[in-house]
């Protein structure tokens, strides 16, 4: 009985184990494609072993492309131009590629085989999108509820980002049974200091990476963090600007404004920062002095609440309100938004109620 | 019996695998690619194709496997690993050769392979070749039978998805729904089929 069951046991372990072993080896003998040059942008060449997919050839020399689904062909988000050496369209990719992407080359990049030298070409955005260690290098209370981190990058040790656009930042492990999450940030510091990256936290009950910012992280820890990503960012007219953002809203507003002042841009801008207590306003020094450095900007904090025995003679009511009252001249105006949905949804309705173009209105919804 | 009446064998089993026996609308084997990469003819039939060779050739290695290894060892039980230990291996080593040598073989063909590697038709196949205890030359009649019914039923369905994609489907039944529906009466009409033959 014992016998027999053994030799079951190893019958099967060894069909097994002979078939993985054909495998093995033929594996070395067809799939090997040898080192293959891949040409990116006209940029940078990198050379790695053929036979994977080109997507995961890409991740492992930290090129990173996004991709829902991991590389099954399910999403149609990997996707690239391959110019050279990508091989025939595959009916697997078809469903995803419009015909105007077709006929410029290109390919889900989960599909594409790296068999020999090729040429691709991704947005350079994404080029730049790397996996950075960094250290914690302050914490500032801003309101009771608002931080602001400062992270140095220790490797690489710089990023080159356009202002208005955010990374996101990986929550670790911190207590059992919470799982490791990217979160998005938008970035808040100067761009010149290209060593380090600010941001604008504010926290979520219950939130889990906000609670790991606000509990855990101490100075001097070790934080990750990728980016940059997104398109939100400053036009290239001369067009009056009309930021409108609240509390951690202010991030890429801020970011904005110092690269407004490093390329001595002279727009006409007004920010109006909307709170619901004057407690909940914060940076009012900064702004001030951007108000003293910039050609024309005008900083407009607007308060809610009735500010018992508070000494406020600023605007008041909602953010919407006081642009409503304020911006006569919508119709030649932009807008920046940031912030929650809600108030983004209201403040493009109150825009174009007042005459500006829905083009002119852009914005950064923090979902 | 001789090879001649094998060979008439083989052929009746053939046909009543592609009509009567269908595997995917008889026994509702293989749903899952049937469903999901039903959408065009074109791809479906790239599909079907590929899932016609692959049962056709799994079915004659496994019968193989199992006379020549499994019986005399007394391990007709472990019949479901072995087969679809073999079923994934030749699969693998087929991807690799085609994608080497044949790149617009491997375009019409290749991809579809690791969709139907663990697919339960396969599997399904190679054990009702063993429960029925078919010979080797029957064994492949009903592979290539069973390969070619799943063929057709999934070019048939592509085509009545085509037709579907202008049609208006209330918002609870789009996609799975419909299509469920639309096997289901595929399954119903194939069963006009079983008085024509009556083969095991």
């Amino acid at each position: 009985m014992v016998l027999d069951i053994l030799i079951a046991v190893m019958v099967v372990s060894l069909i097994g184990a002979v078939l993985a072993a054909l495998l093995t080896i033929s594996e070395h003998f067809f799939a090997n494609y040898g080192p293959c040059r891949i040409n990116i942008n006209d940029e940078r060449d990198v050379t790695v072993q053929g036979g994977k997919n080109l997507l995961s050839t890409l991740t492992a020399e930290k090129i990173f492309i996004p991709s829902a689904c991991g590389g099954r062909g399910t999403c149609g988000l990997c996707k690239l131009t391959v110019l050279e050496g990508g091989g025939l369209l595959l009916p697997t990719e078809e469903p995803f590629l419009e015909k105007d992407e077709i006929e410029s080359n290109v390919r889900l990049s989960c599909q594409v085989k790296v068999r020999n030298d090729l040429k691709i070409e991704i947005d350079p955005e994404l080029f730049a999108v790397r996996e950075y260690v960094c250290k914690c290098a302050d914490i500032v209370d801003l309101t009771h509820d608002i931080k602001q981190f400062r992270f140095d990058l220790v490797e690489p040790d710089r990023m080159d980002f356009v202002p208005g656009q955010y990374i996101q930042l990986l929550s670790p492990v911190y207590k059992k049974g919470i799982e490791e999450v990217y979160r998005a940030y938008s970035i808040s510091s100067d761009p010149q200091r290209a060593d380090s990256i600010e941001t604008i936290i504010r926290l979520v009950p219950g939130g889990i990476c906000t609670t790991y910012c606000f509990e855990y992280l101490k100075v001097g820890d070790e934080v990750r963090l990728n980016g940059p990503y997104g398109d939100f960012r400053l036009s290239d007219t001369d067009a009056p600007i009309v930021f409108i953002a609240g509390g951690s809203g202010m991030a890429p507003i801020k970011c904005i404004l110092h690269f407004m002042k490093n390329t001595g841009n002279k727009r006409k801008a007004t920010y109006y920062f909307g709170a619901n207590k004057v407690e909940e306003l914060f940076l009012l020094d900064e702004m001030r002095q951007f108000e003293k450095e910039l050609a024309d900007f005008t900083f407009m904090p607007v308060v809610v609440a009735d500010p018992d025995g508070e000494d406020w003679t600023g605007e008041r009511g909602l953010v919407t309100d006081a642009v409503q009252r304020k911006v006569t001249n919508a119709p030649q105006c932009e807008a920046y938004l940031c912030g929650s949905p809600g108030m983004i949804d209201a403040s493009i309705k109150v825009l174009t109620d007042l005459g500006m173009k829905e083009e002119s209105v852009f914005y950064d919804k923090f979902a | 019996m001789n090879i001649g009446m094998e060979i008439q064998q083989a052929f009746v089993v053939c046909i009543s695998a592609v009509f009567t026996q269908n595997i995917l609308l008889t026994y509702f084997l293989g749903l899952c690619p049937f469903l999901g990469v039903s959408r065009e003819v074109k791809t479906a039939t790239g599909l079907g194709l590929a899932v016609v060779f692959v049962l056709t050739s799994t079915c004659m290695l496994n019968w193989l496997v199992y006379k020549y290894v499994l019986v005399p060892l007394g391990l007709e039980f472990f019949r479901f690993i072995i087969f679809i230990i073999v079923i994934a291996a030749f699969v693998q080593l087929v991807e690799m050769v085609i994608d080497r040598y044949s790149p617009s073989l491997y375009q019409k063909l290749g991809v579809f392979l690791p969709l139907i590697t663990v697919n339960c038709a396969i599997l399904g196949a190679s054990l009702f070749m063993v429960i029925r205890d078919y010979s080797f030359i029957v064994t492949i009649g009903y592979g290539l039978g069973s390969g070619l019914g799943w063929l057709l039923a999934i070019i048939a369905m592509a085509g009545i998805r085509q037709r579907l994609a202008n049609d208006r489907i209330p918002a609870g039944l789009q996609g799975p729904g419909i299509t469920l529906i639309i096997a289901g009466l595929m399954a119903l009409a194939f069963m006009g089929f079983s008085g024509v033959l009556q083969g095991r």
